[in-house]
């Protein structure tokens, strides 16, 4: 029996509600900074996997829509210190009732961002397949980084500082920040987790699915396949920049190395594929398992023996799960029925 | 009866720099069966592709005239044309091997126009290939390459199409499928009034169907048979392209 979409995100709720309660509970700060990596990674891996799993398209330049959602943030946070700066009198007073924007606001303007560069890097790169598709990603991302270390608005390659407030006042109630912050990004995984599966079953994803498997027989069948990967390519860029938006909140101090890091490139492609590709619950368990097993690295290791993990990770499951865990679960379950 | 023609006036296409297809002129009338004939490189695939609309040609006129309306395709969108009625078997039959059968039948019908009358068209496909109907929880992948071909002529038929591209039904297929390949396009062009014009080197295969031909040799039309005999009895082709 499968369950439709609007039950699907009744349940997503419920199961969000309860590591949201687990966690208020427990009220380790800890937890919830080590929670909202492995969130974060879960949204940027489903975004991922929308064009690369679903649509076939490796893209090695999740890190430049990260960032874009990241630096979007700080544009505008920046923006608030400066209103008194470059405006006054009634205008000015006008942008300091609407400045500082709440972090769900930055999180739709990273989506926006986002989005739009996803559009334009797939109009100006989706004529391009296979490796050359991916390359074509990977230059985008060292365009950006280059372009954000010469802009010195946002910090430059010195990078941004963004004091994180110690709580938020929530109608009456004080809220921890950080807790505030693994909230918005339990909602971000549930609504990319909903969304992905949606598409899943319904006529774009059946159009993803073709172009993954053949493009030439897609479009034979009337598949509009640049505007499919078009409407891939936004959605997963957008999703990508939603998970960056909150991270200066996060991390404190933003600077480019770190926002354009190489871990958001390789973890993004690593989860799904770990995971497995064709459903959304590839991406959810690869980024549960590989983000735990990073976390718990960083604080009984090092935080640097990650990429170490990772990549072992990715050879294992390349020889033993191709498929990865779904593939391999479903290979099991076949055994099973016929014995 | 219903009226659908392909005409492809002067056209000329090129990947890069590479000139694959020089002042190609081709006429496919209402009902005909018109074979495309010629060896491995020639630009029948090209020529294909431009109907289209996957190629663009350089120049050139393609028309199709459904019903009395004529549609000019050089310049629309591949999914345009598909909704027009016209569908491609693709070369090398292009399945989703890792779709089941029935699968494959359904995304053939992904344009909303066809959507609205998956059911009966699906019927239809059943009705003609009773063997697929038989396998349709079957992955499209794990038959034989007969049953690919009929599963690809099926696939394309599930856009109700007015006129049918076919492209080398015969490649790597046995030549006692290629045969039956080619009764079964023959069968369905009758029985659906369909509009055919297929591209293919297995000449005494095509011949046996088609009305009419041309020979494409280098991306030229090196000779236009008026009936399969015409085809049949004519040195230049036993030279050209038989190697006798």
């Amino acid at each position: 029996m499968r369950v439709n979409t609007t039950k699907f995100a009744f349940i997503t709720i419920a199961v969000g509600a309860a590591v949201m309660a687990f966690a208020h509970w427990f009220n380790v700060d800890y937890l919830y900074f080590a929670s909202y990596t492995i969130l974060q990674f879960i949204v940027l891996a489903t975004a991922w996997n929308i064009l690369g799993g679903y649509c076939g398209y490796v893209n090695f330049g999740s890190a430049a829509f990260f960032a874009m959602g990241a630096y979007s943030s700080v544009a505008l946070h920046k923006f608030d210190t400066l209103i008194d700066h470059w405006f006054s009198g009634s205008f000015a007073a006008i942008l300091h009732a609407v400045f500082p924007l709440p972090i769900p606001i930055l999180i739709l303007f990273g989506a926006i961002v986002s989005g739009i560069a996803g559009f334009g890097m797939g109009y100006l790169t989706l004529r391009l397949r296979g490796s050359f598709f991916a390359i074509a990603t990977l230059a985008l991302a060292v365009v950006l980084q280059t372009l954000v270390v010469n802009w010195e608005y946002v910090g430059g390659s010195r990078g941004a500082y963004i004091i994180r407030p110690e709580s938020i006042e929530f109608a009456g109630i004080t809220i921890n920040y950080i807790e505030y912050l693994f909230g918005l990004m339990l909602l971000l995984a549930m609504i990319s987790l909903v969304t992905a599966r949606a598409i899943e079953h319904s006529q774009l994803g059946f159009g993803f699915a073709t172009i993954r498997d053949d493009e030439l027989a897609a479009e034979a069948c009337g598949v509009p396949t640049l505007r499919v990967k078009l409407i891939a390519t936004t959605i997963s860029g957008a999703f990508m920049g939603m998970a960056g938006a909150p991270f200066p909140y996060y991390i404190g101090y933003l600077q480019p190395s770190s926002a354009f890091g190489l871990e958001y490139a390789v973890n993004s492609i690593a989860m799904p594929m770990i995971g497995g590709t064709t459903s959304w619950v590839g991406p959810l368990v690869g980024a549960i398992l590989l983000g735990s097993a990073q976390q718990y690295a960083t604080v009984t290791i090092s935080s640097a023996v990650n990429l170490l993990i990772v990549g072992l990770m990715l050879v294992g499951f390349v020889i033993i799960a191709p498929n990865g865990l779904i593939g391999l679960v479903q290979g099991w379950r076949r055994a099973w029925r016929k014995p | 009866m219903a009226n659908s023609s392909l005409t492809i006036e002067n056209v000329h296409a090129a990947y890069g720099a590479v000139r694959v297809i020089h002042d190609v002129s081709i006429n496919v009338n209402s009902g005909e069966t018109v074979a495309l004939l010629g060896t491995n490189g020639n630009g029948k695939s090209t020529l294909m592709k431009c109907v289209m609309g996957i190629v663009k040609p350089a120049a050139g006129r393609i028309v199709a005239e459904i019903d009395g309306e004529k549609h000019d395709l050089a310049g629309m969108a591949t999914e345009q044309i598909v909704d027009l009625g016209i569908a491609l078997v693709p070369e090398g039959r292009r399945l989703f091997p890792r779709l089941t059968v029935e699968e494959n039948l359904l995304l053939g019908a992904f344009r909303p126009k066809a959507r609205a009358q998956i059911k009966t068209n699906f019927d239809f496909c059943c009705e003609a290939f009773p063997r697929l109907a038989e396998r349709l929880k079957q992955l499209a992948g794990s038959m034989s390459g007969g049953e690919q071909q009929m599963l690809a002529l099926a696939r394309a038929l599930m856009l109700a199409p007015r006129i049918l591209l076919v492209d080398e039904p015969s490649v790597g297929l046995a030549p006692l499928l290629v045969a039956r390949t080619i009764d079964a396009i023959k069968q369905l062009k009758d029985h659906y009034q369909l509009t055919v014009l297929m591209a293919e080197q297995n000449f005494t295969q095509a011949i046996r169907i088609a009305d009419r031909g041309y020979v494409i040799v280098h991306g030229k039309i090196a000779f236009e048979g008026r009936s399969a005999d015409e085809l049949n009895n004519n040195d230049l082709i036993r030279q050209f392209y038989l190697g006798m």
